[in-house]
Protein backbone atom coordinates (compact mmCIF):
# COMPACT_ATOMS: atom_id res chain seq x y z
CA UNK A 1 0.00 0.00 0.00
CA UNK A 2 3.04 2.59 0.85
CA UNK A 3 3.08 3.19 -2.92
CA UNK A 4 -0.09 4.41 -3.79
CA UNK A 5 -1.44 7.70 -4.38
CA UNK A 6 -2.57 9.54 -1.21
CA UNK A 7 -4.53 13.43 -1.71
CA UNK A 8 -6.06 14.96 1.94
CA UNK A 9 -8.61 17.43 0.80
CA UNK A 10 -8.36 20.36 3.69
CA UNK A 11 -8.53 24.27 4.47
CA UNK A 12 -5.52 26.02 5.36
CA UNK A 13 -7.08 27.69 8.09
CA UNK A 14 -8.78 24.38 9.63
CA UNK A 15 -6.78 22.92 12.46
CA UNK A 16 -8.77 19.87 12.02
CA UNK A 17 -6.40 19.09 8.19
CA UNK A 18 -3.58 19.98 9.89
CA UNK A 19 -3.58 16.87 11.66
CA UNK A 20 -3.25 14.23 9.08
CA UNK A 21 -0.56 16.22 7.07
CA UNK A 22 1.29 16.38 10.12
CA UNK A 23 1.06 12.58 10.60
CA UNK A 24 2.31 11.81 6.99
CA UNK A 25 5.04 14.41 7.15
CA UNK A 26 5.88 12.41 10.22
CA UNK A 27 5.66 8.91 8.37
CA UNK A 28 7.83 10.10 5.18
CA UNK A 29 4.67 9.94 2.94
CA UNK A 30 4.52 11.96 -0.05
CA UNK A 31 0.86 13.24 -0.53
CA UNK A 32 -0.95 15.63 -2.49
CA UNK A 33 -2.69 18.40 -0.62
CA UNK A 34 -6.00 19.73 -2.10
CA UNK A 35 -7.21 23.40 -0.59
CA UNK A 36 -10.55 23.80 -0.25
CA UNK A 37 -11.82 27.68 0.37
CA UNK A 38 -14.92 26.63 2.21
CA UNK A 39 -16.28 30.16 2.58
CA UNK A 40 -16.29 30.26 -0.92
CA UNK A 41 -18.71 26.90 -0.97
CA UNK A 42 -18.09 23.18 -1.09
CA UNK A 43 -16.42 21.89 -4.30
CA UNK A 44 -18.13 18.68 -5.54
CA UNK A 45 -15.31 16.20 -4.95
CA UNK A 46 -15.90 17.04 -0.77
CA UNK A 47 -19.53 16.77 -1.24
CA UNK A 48 -18.70 13.03 -3.23
CA UNK A 49 -15.93 12.41 -0.88
CA UNK A 50 -17.85 13.20 2.05
CA UNK A 51 -21.48 12.86 1.93
CA UNK A 52 -22.26 12.31 5.11
CA UNK A 53 -20.55 15.20 7.42
CA UNK A 54 -19.77 17.65 4.18
CA UNK A 55 -16.30 18.42 6.01
CA UNK A 56 -12.83 18.88 5.71
CA UNK A 57 -10.17 17.12 6.37
CA UNK A 58 -10.87 13.79 4.15
CA UNK A 59 -7.93 11.33 3.60
CA UNK A 60 -8.04 9.31 -0.08
CA UNK A 61 -5.35 6.33 -0.36
CA UNK A 62 -5.09 5.24 -3.51
CA UNK A 63 -8.56 3.58 -4.72
CA UNK A 64 -10.17 2.94 -1.28
CA UNK A 65 -12.95 5.01 -0.46
CA UNK A 66 -12.18 8.08 1.66
CA UNK A 67 -11.42 8.40 5.61
CA UNK A 68 -13.44 10.96 7.18
CA UNK A 69 -12.79 12.88 10.30
CA UNK A 70 -9.46 13.81 11.04
CA UNK A 71 -8.59 11.73 13.98
CA UNK A 72 -9.95 8.67 12.85
CA UNK A 73 -7.50 10.06 9.46
CA UNK A 74 -4.66 10.29 11.99
CA UNK A 75 -5.13 6.63 13.52
CA UNK A 76 -5.58 5.28 9.99
CA UNK A 77 -2.12 7.06 8.42
CA UNK A 78 -0.61 5.58 11.93
CA UNK A 79 -1.70 2.00 10.95
CA UNK A 80 -1.80 1.60 7.68
CA UNK A 81 2.33 3.14 7.91
CA UNK A 82 3.09 1.21 10.66
CA UNK A 83 6.83 1.28 9.63
CA UNK A 84 7.15 4.94 10.48
CA UNK A 85 7.51 6.60 14.34
CA UNK A 86 4.19 5.67 16.13
CA UNK A 87 2.15 8.42 16.68
CA UNK A 88 0.22 7.02 19.33
CA UNK A 89 1.87 5.32 22.68
CA UNK A 90 2.22 1.65 22.81
CA UNK A 91 0.44 1.28 26.52
CA UNK A 92 -2.91 0.32 26.32
CA UNK A 93 -3.61 2.79 29.36
CA UNK A 94 -1.41 6.07 27.93
CA UNK A 95 -3.65 5.41 24.69
CA UNK A 96 -6.69 5.62 26.68
CA UNK A 97 -5.25 8.99 28.69
CA UNK A 98 -4.10 10.13 24.90
CA UNK A 99 -7.69 9.66 23.36
CA UNK A 100 -9.43 11.27 25.75
CA UNK A 101 -7.50 14.48 26.39
CA UNK A 102 -7.93 14.74 22.33
CA UNK A 103 -11.84 13.94 22.69
CA UNK A 104 -11.95 16.56 25.50
CA UNK A 105 -10.18 19.41 23.63
CA UNK A 106 -12.57 18.92 20.49
CA UNK A 107 -15.50 18.42 22.06
CA UNK A 108 -15.54 20.82 25.45
CA UNK A 109 -12.02 22.98 25.15
CA UNK A 110 -11.93 24.27 21.29
CA UNK A 111 -16.14 25.19 20.50
CA UNK A 112 -15.09 27.23 24.29
CA UNK A 113 -12.22 28.86 22.40
CA UNK A 114 -14.16 29.20 19.17
CA UNK A 115 -16.77 31.02 21.32
CA UNK A 116 -14.70 34.02 23.13
CA UNK A 117 -14.76 35.78 20.09
CA UNK A 118 -18.49 35.12 18.93
CA UNK A 119 -19.99 35.58 22.58
CA UNK A 120 -22.92 37.99 23.11
CA UNK A 121 -22.23 40.62 26.14
CA UNK A 122 -19.36 40.96 28.78
CA UNK A 123 -20.62 37.83 30.82
CA UNK A 124 -20.92 35.42 27.93
CA UNK A 125 -17.17 36.71 27.45
CA UNK A 126 -15.92 36.10 30.73
CA UNK A 127 -17.72 32.61 31.19
CA UNK A 128 -15.90 31.40 27.15
CA UNK A 129 -12.52 32.81 28.47
CA UNK A 130 -12.67 31.01 32.24
CA UNK A 131 -13.53 27.59 30.41
CA UNK A 132 -10.78 28.10 28.16
CA UNK A 133 -8.04 29.12 31.46
CA UNK A 134 -9.49 26.16 32.96
CA UNK A 135 -9.05 23.56 29.94
CA UNK A 136 -4.68 25.00 29.83
CA UNK A 137 -4.80 24.29 33.61
CA UNK A 138 -5.91 20.60 32.80
CA UNK A 139 -3.52 20.25 29.73
CA UNK A 140 -0.21 21.88 31.58
CA UNK A 141 -1.14 19.03 34.44
CA UNK A 142 -1.78 16.52 31.57
CA UNK A 143 1.49 17.45 30.06
CA UNK A 144 3.39 16.73 33.01
CA UNK A 145 1.46 13.38 33.13
CA UNK A 146 1.85 12.52 29.35
CA UNK A 147 5.76 13.55 28.76
CA UNK A 148 7.25 12.09 31.86
CA UNK A 149 9.25 14.33 31.21
CA UNK A 150 10.32 14.88 27.65
CA UNK A 151 9.66 17.02 25.28
CA UNK A 152 6.05 16.31 24.18
CA UNK A 153 2.79 14.53 25.32
CA UNK A 154 4.06 11.95 23.08
CA UNK A 155 7.48 11.93 24.96
CA UNK A 156 10.54 12.41 22.67
CA UNK A 157 8.73 12.30 19.81
CA UNK A 158 5.33 14.22 18.76
CA UNK A 159 2.31 11.99 19.56
CA UNK A 160 -1.69 12.02 18.89
CA UNK A 161 -2.28 14.14 21.43
CA UNK A 162 0.54 16.66 20.63
CA UNK A 163 -0.76 16.71 17.09
CA UNK A 164 -4.23 16.98 18.64
CA UNK A 165 -3.56 19.95 20.90
CA UNK A 166 -1.15 21.60 18.58
CA UNK A 167 -2.91 22.24 15.67
CA UNK A 168 -5.37 25.01 17.69
CA UNK A 169 -2.14 26.81 18.76
CA UNK A 170 -2.91 29.22 15.57
CA UNK A 171 -6.80 29.90 16.43
CA UNK A 172 -5.80 30.09 20.33
CA UNK A 173 -2.99 32.97 19.39
CA UNK A 174 -5.57 34.81 17.06
CA UNK A 175 -8.29 34.46 19.79
CA UNK A 176 -5.55 36.00 22.43
CA UNK A 177 -4.80 38.78 20.10
CA UNK A 178 -8.38 39.93 19.28
CA UNK A 179 -9.14 39.78 22.96
CA UNK A 180 -6.47 41.52 24.31
CA UNK A 181 -5.08 38.63 26.73
CA UNK A 182 -2.59 36.01 27.27
CA UNK A 183 -3.90 32.58 27.55
CA UNK A 184 -0.73 30.28 27.28
CA UNK A 185 1.59 32.08 29.99
CA UNK A 186 4.79 31.75 31.58
CA UNK A 187 3.39 32.31 34.78
CA UNK A 188 0.20 29.75 34.51
CA UNK A 189 1.18 27.40 31.78
CA UNK A 190 5.21 27.32 31.74
CA UNK A 191 5.29 23.96 30.30
CA UNK A 192 2.84 24.65 27.49
CA UNK A 193 4.57 27.73 26.72
CA UNK A 194 7.42 25.65 25.63
CA UNK A 195 5.75 22.80 24.37
CA UNK A 196 3.99 25.31 22.00
CA UNK A 197 7.36 26.53 20.39
CA UNK A 198 8.56 22.93 20.24
CA UNK A 199 5.71 21.54 18.37
CA UNK A 200 5.63 24.78 16.12
CA UNK A 201 8.51 24.81 14.98
CA UNK A 202 9.04 20.90 14.39
CA UNK A 203 10.17 19.98 10.76
CA UNK A 204 6.45 18.07 10.47
CA UNK A 205 4.51 21.08 11.07
CA UNK A 206 6.17 24.43 10.54
CA UNK A 207 4.97 24.42 6.60
CA UNK A 208 1.69 22.96 7.48
CA UNK A 209 1.27 25.77 10.35
CA UNK A 210 -0.87 28.32 8.93
CA UNK A 211 0.52 31.95 9.52
CA UNK A 212 -0.79 33.78 12.60
CA UNK A 213 -1.75 37.41 10.88
CA UNK A 214 -2.91 35.68 7.98
CA UNK A 215 -5.31 33.60 10.25
CA UNK A 216 -5.98 36.68 12.12
CA UNK A 217 -7.35 38.32 8.73
CA UNK A 218 -9.11 35.33 7.72
CA UNK A 219 -10.47 35.03 11.18
CA UNK A 220 -12.25 38.76 11.27
CA UNK A 221 -13.67 38.02 8.15
CA UNK A 222 -15.34 35.07 9.77
CA UNK A 223 -16.30 37.27 12.76
CA UNK A 224 -17.87 39.67 10.77
CA UNK A 225 -20.14 37.15 8.76
CA UNK A 226 -21.04 35.09 11.79
CA UNK A 227 -22.15 38.43 13.27
CA UNK A 228 -23.71 39.17 10.06
CA UNK A 229 -25.66 35.75 10.51
CA UNK A 230 -26.30 35.93 13.47
CA UNK A 231 -25.40 32.07 14.08
CA UNK A 232 -22.23 29.81 14.17
CA UNK A 233 -20.79 29.30 11.62
CA UNK A 234 -18.80 25.36 10.72
CA UNK A 235 -15.26 25.28 10.91
CA UNK A 236 -14.53 21.83 10.83
CA UNK B 1 -0.74 -6.45 32.33
CA UNK B 2 -3.69 -9.69 32.90
CA UNK B 3 -6.92 -9.08 34.75
CA UNK B 4 -6.39 -7.53 37.97
CA UNK B 5 -8.93 -5.52 39.96
CA UNK B 6 -11.97 -4.50 37.01
CA UNK B 7 -14.70 -2.49 38.65
CA UNK B 8 -17.25 -0.34 36.43
CA UNK B 9 -19.16 2.46 37.75
CA UNK B 10 -22.14 2.73 35.62
CA UNK B 11 -26.47 2.98 35.68
CA UNK B 12 -28.27 0.38 34.43
CA UNK B 13 -30.13 2.74 32.15
CA UNK B 14 -27.39 3.89 30.10
CA UNK B 15 -26.59 2.95 26.66
CA UNK B 16 -22.78 4.37 27.23
CA UNK B 17 -22.23 1.56 30.16
CA UNK B 18 -23.97 -1.18 28.51
CA UNK B 19 -21.12 -0.94 25.80
CA UNK B 20 -18.40 -1.24 28.44
CA UNK B 21 -20.13 -4.54 29.85
CA UNK B 22 -20.80 -5.85 26.82
CA UNK B 23 -17.45 -5.87 26.03
CA UNK B 24 -15.93 -7.35 29.09
CA UNK B 25 -18.20 -10.30 28.57
CA UNK B 26 -17.17 -10.31 25.00
CA UNK B 27 -13.64 -10.61 26.40
CA UNK B 28 -14.55 -12.95 29.47
CA UNK B 29 -13.52 -10.29 31.80
CA UNK B 30 -14.55 -10.80 35.49
CA UNK B 31 -15.64 -7.31 37.53
CA UNK B 32 -17.00 -5.87 39.87
CA UNK B 33 -19.99 -3.82 38.70
CA UNK B 34 -20.94 -0.44 40.99
CA UNK B 35 -24.40 1.23 40.11
CA UNK B 36 -24.82 5.19 40.23
CA UNK B 37 -28.05 6.77 41.07
CA UNK B 38 -28.79 8.98 37.74
CA UNK B 39 -31.64 10.52 39.45
CA UNK B 40 -29.33 11.29 42.45
CA UNK B 41 -26.11 13.51 43.34
CA UNK B 42 -23.27 11.98 42.02
CA UNK B 43 -20.98 9.79 43.93
CA UNK B 44 -17.43 10.61 45.55
CA UNK B 45 -16.61 7.33 43.53
CA UNK B 46 -17.69 9.26 40.25
CA UNK B 47 -16.25 12.86 41.05
CA UNK B 48 -12.54 11.36 41.85
CA UNK B 49 -12.37 9.02 38.94
CA UNK B 50 -14.27 11.35 36.14
CA UNK B 51 -13.17 14.61 37.55
CA UNK B 52 -13.33 16.09 34.03
CA UNK B 53 -17.07 15.25 32.92
CA UNK B 54 -17.98 13.72 36.06
CA UNK B 55 -20.11 11.37 34.05
CA UNK B 56 -20.29 6.96 34.06
CA UNK B 57 -19.47 4.72 32.51
CA UNK B 58 -15.75 4.74 34.27
CA UNK B 59 -13.58 1.88 34.05
CA UNK B 60 -11.28 1.48 36.63
CA UNK B 61 -8.23 -1.02 36.17
CA UNK B 62 -6.43 -1.94 39.26
CA UNK B 63 -5.55 1.85 40.23
CA UNK B 64 -6.69 3.24 36.53
CA UNK B 65 -9.69 5.29 35.59
CA UNK B 66 -10.90 4.65 32.11
CA UNK B 67 -13.41 7.19 30.73
CA UNK B 68 -15.43 7.76 27.65
CA UNK B 69 -17.41 4.43 26.54
CA UNK B 70 -15.97 4.37 23.15
CA UNK B 71 -12.45 5.11 24.55
CA UNK B 72 -12.84 2.47 27.06
CA UNK B 73 -13.84 -0.38 24.65
CA UNK B 74 -10.82 0.02 22.51
CA UNK B 75 -8.78 0.14 26.26
CA UNK B 76 -10.61 -3.22 26.78
CA UNK B 77 -9.81 -4.84 22.97
CA UNK B 78 -6.35 -3.69 23.22
CA UNK B 79 -5.57 -4.99 26.62
CA UNK B 80 -7.28 -8.32 26.59
CA UNK B 81 -6.22 -8.81 23.11
CA UNK B 82 -5.98 -12.42 22.73
CA UNK B 83 -9.29 -12.67 23.01
CA UNK B 84 -12.05 -12.52 20.50
CA UNK B 85 -11.29 -8.59 18.94
CA UNK B 86 -13.73 -5.74 18.88
CA UNK B 87 -12.09 -3.91 15.83
CA UNK B 88 -11.09 -5.23 13.04
CA UNK B 89 -7.41 -6.08 12.07
CA UNK B 90 -7.28 -3.84 8.76
CA UNK B 91 -6.84 -0.15 9.17
CA UNK B 92 -9.57 0.73 6.36
CA UNK B 93 -11.97 -1.11 7.97
CA UNK B 94 -10.65 0.04 11.77
CA UNK B 95 -11.40 3.40 10.32
CA UNK B 96 -14.66 2.38 8.57
CA UNK B 97 -15.83 1.06 12.01
CA UNK B 98 -14.61 4.48 14.34
CA UNK B 99 -16.63 6.50 11.50
CA UNK B 100 -19.74 4.88 12.07
CA UNK B 101 -19.36 4.57 15.85
CA UNK B 102 -18.37 8.26 16.03
CA UNK B 103 -21.35 9.06 13.64
CA UNK B 104 -23.70 6.77 16.18
CA UNK B 105 -21.98 9.33 19.33
CA UNK B 106 -21.85 12.83 17.37
CA UNK B 107 -25.51 12.68 15.26
CA UNK B 108 -27.31 9.71 15.81
CA UNK B 109 -27.50 9.06 19.92
CA UNK B 110 -28.26 13.32 20.05
CA UNK B 111 -31.38 13.63 18.10
CA UNK B 112 -32.53 10.42 19.22
CA UNK B 113 -32.19 11.98 23.10
CA UNK B 114 -33.68 15.30 21.64
CA UNK B 115 -36.89 12.97 20.61
CA UNK B 116 -36.97 11.97 24.37
CA UNK B 117 -36.03 15.27 26.03
CA UNK B 118 -36.67 18.21 23.68
CA UNK B 119 -38.70 20.74 25.68
CA UNK B 120 -40.63 22.05 22.62
CA UNK B 121 -42.69 20.02 19.78
CA UNK B 122 -40.69 21.41 17.46
CA UNK B 123 -37.49 20.53 18.48
CA UNK B 124 -38.68 16.86 18.61
CA UNK B 125 -40.28 16.96 15.23
CA UNK B 126 -36.88 17.92 13.71
CA UNK B 127 -35.01 15.67 15.64
CA UNK B 128 -37.60 12.47 14.79
CA UNK B 129 -36.74 13.88 11.56
CA UNK B 130 -32.95 13.18 11.57
CA UNK B 131 -33.56 10.15 13.74
CA UNK B 132 -35.36 8.56 10.48
CA UNK B 133 -32.37 9.49 8.25
CA UNK B 134 -30.19 8.70 10.66
CA UNK B 135 -31.82 4.89 10.25
CA UNK B 136 -31.63 4.90 6.52
CA UNK B 137 -27.79 5.96 7.00
CA UNK B 138 -26.95 3.02 9.33
CA UNK B 139 -29.09 0.58 7.11
CA UNK B 140 -26.79 1.50 4.56
CA UNK B 141 -23.80 1.39 6.56
CA UNK B 142 -24.86 -2.32 8.02
CA UNK B 143 -24.86 -4.02 4.58
CA UNK B 144 -21.42 -2.74 3.51
CA UNK B 145 -19.65 -3.24 7.17
CA UNK B 146 -21.74 -6.78 7.79
CA UNK B 147 -20.59 -8.69 4.44
CA UNK B 148 -24.03 -10.80 4.61
CA UNK B 149 -22.96 -11.44 8.05
CA UNK B 150 -25.39 -11.07 11.10
CA UNK B 151 -23.27 -8.59 12.42
CA UNK B 152 -21.55 -5.01 12.15
CA UNK B 153 -18.18 -6.73 13.25
CA UNK B 154 -19.31 -9.59 10.57
CA UNK B 155 -19.44 -13.08 12.32
CA UNK B 156 -18.72 -11.76 15.85
CA UNK B 157 -20.02 -8.48 17.91
CA UNK B 158 -17.93 -5.34 16.77
CA UNK B 159 -17.28 -1.61 17.35
CA UNK B 160 -19.96 -0.45 15.38
CA UNK B 161 -22.55 -3.23 16.95
CA UNK B 162 -21.53 -1.92 20.48
CA UNK B 163 -21.87 1.68 19.44
CA UNK B 164 -25.21 1.50 17.90
CA UNK B 165 -26.41 -1.88 19.45
CA UNK B 166 -26.41 -0.53 22.86
CA UNK B 167 -29.41 2.35 21.54
CA UNK B 168 -31.57 -0.47 20.64
CA UNK B 169 -33.55 -0.84 24.02
CA UNK B 170 -34.14 2.93 24.15
CA UNK B 171 -35.37 3.25 20.12
CA UNK B 172 -37.48 0.03 21.49
CA UNK B 173 -38.92 2.76 24.16
CA UNK B 174 -38.70 5.90 21.61
CA UNK B 175 -41.62 3.43 19.78
CA UNK B 176 -43.50 2.75 22.53
CA UNK B 177 -43.90 6.73 22.99
CA UNK B 178 -44.36 8.20 19.68
CA UNK B 179 -46.43 5.12 18.57
CA UNK B 180 -43.78 5.53 15.51
CA UNK B 181 -41.49 3.11 14.35
CA UNK B 182 -38.02 3.60 13.66
CA UNK B 183 -36.89 0.40 12.81
CA UNK B 184 -38.64 -1.25 10.11
CA UNK B 185 -39.43 -4.10 7.76
CA UNK B 186 -39.58 -2.16 5.40
CA UNK B 187 -37.31 0.50 5.28
CA UNK B 188 -34.76 -1.35 7.53
CA UNK B 189 -34.86 -4.71 7.22
CA UNK B 190 -31.27 -5.12 7.64
CA UNK B 191 -31.13 -3.59 10.45
CA UNK B 192 -34.45 -5.15 12.26
CA UNK B 193 -33.01 -8.79 11.77
CA UNK B 194 -29.37 -7.40 13.40
CA UNK B 195 -31.65 -5.61 16.36
CA UNK B 196 -32.73 -9.45 16.95
CA UNK B 197 -29.05 -10.94 17.16
CA UNK B 198 -27.76 -8.14 19.00
CA UNK B 199 -30.39 -8.37 22.08
CA UNK B 200 -30.02 -11.80 22.78
CA UNK B 201 -26.21 -12.13 21.80
CA UNK B 202 -25.06 -14.37 24.90
CA UNK B 203 -22.71 -11.38 25.73
CA UNK B 204 -25.64 -8.68 25.74
CA UNK B 205 -29.08 -10.14 26.84
CA UNK B 206 -28.22 -9.80 30.44
CA UNK B 207 -27.63 -6.21 30.30
CA UNK B 208 -29.88 -5.59 27.77
CA UNK B 209 -32.81 -3.14 30.46
CA UNK B 210 -36.52 -4.53 30.09
CA UNK B 211 -38.07 -1.65 27.89
CA UNK B 212 -41.18 -1.26 29.81
CA UNK B 213 -38.48 -0.34 33.11
CA UNK B 214 -36.63 1.70 30.85
CA UNK B 215 -39.68 3.74 29.77
CA UNK B 216 -40.78 4.67 32.64
CA UNK B 217 -37.32 5.74 34.04
CA UNK B 218 -37.68 8.01 30.76
CA UNK B 219 -40.51 9.57 31.89
CA UNK B 220 -38.76 10.08 35.10
CA UNK B 221 -35.96 11.78 33.65
CA UNK B 222 -37.62 13.59 30.99
CA UNK B 223 -39.95 15.23 33.96
CA UNK B 224 -36.37 16.02 35.95
CA UNK B 225 -35.15 17.55 32.97
CA UNK B 226 -38.11 19.41 32.19
CA UNK B 227 -38.08 20.83 35.68
CA UNK B 228 -34.45 21.91 35.54
CA UNK B 229 -34.77 23.72 32.31
CA UNK B 230 -37.90 25.65 33.48
CA UNK B 231 -36.04 26.78 36.24
CA UNK B 232 -33.11 28.00 34.42
CA UNK B 233 -35.43 29.84 32.11
CA UNK B 234 -37.48 31.87 34.91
Amino acid sequence: MATSEVKVLGSWPSPYAMRPRIVLNLKSVDYEYIDEKLWEGKSQLLLQSNPVHKKIPVLIHGDRKPICESLINVQYIDEAWSSGPSILPSDPYDRAVARFWAAYLDDKWFPAVKSVGVAKGEEAKKAAIAQVEEGLALMEEALGGCSKGKGFFGGDEIGYLDIAFGSFLGWLRVTERFNDMKQLDEGKTPGLVEWADRFSSHAAVKDVMPDTDKLAEFGKMVIAKIRAAGAAAEMH
Amino acid sequence: MGDGNVKVLGAWASPFLMRVRVALHLKSVEYENIEENLLEAKSELLLKSNPVHKKIPVLIHGDNPVCESLIIVQYIDEVWSTKTSILPSDPYERANSRFWAAYVDDKFFPALRMVLVGTTEEAQKAAMAEVLEGVVLLEEAFKKLSKGKAFFGGDSVGFVDLAAGSLLAWIKVIEKFTETKLLSEAKTPSLVAWADCFSTHAAVKDVFPDVDKLADFGMKLRAKLLKAAAATTN
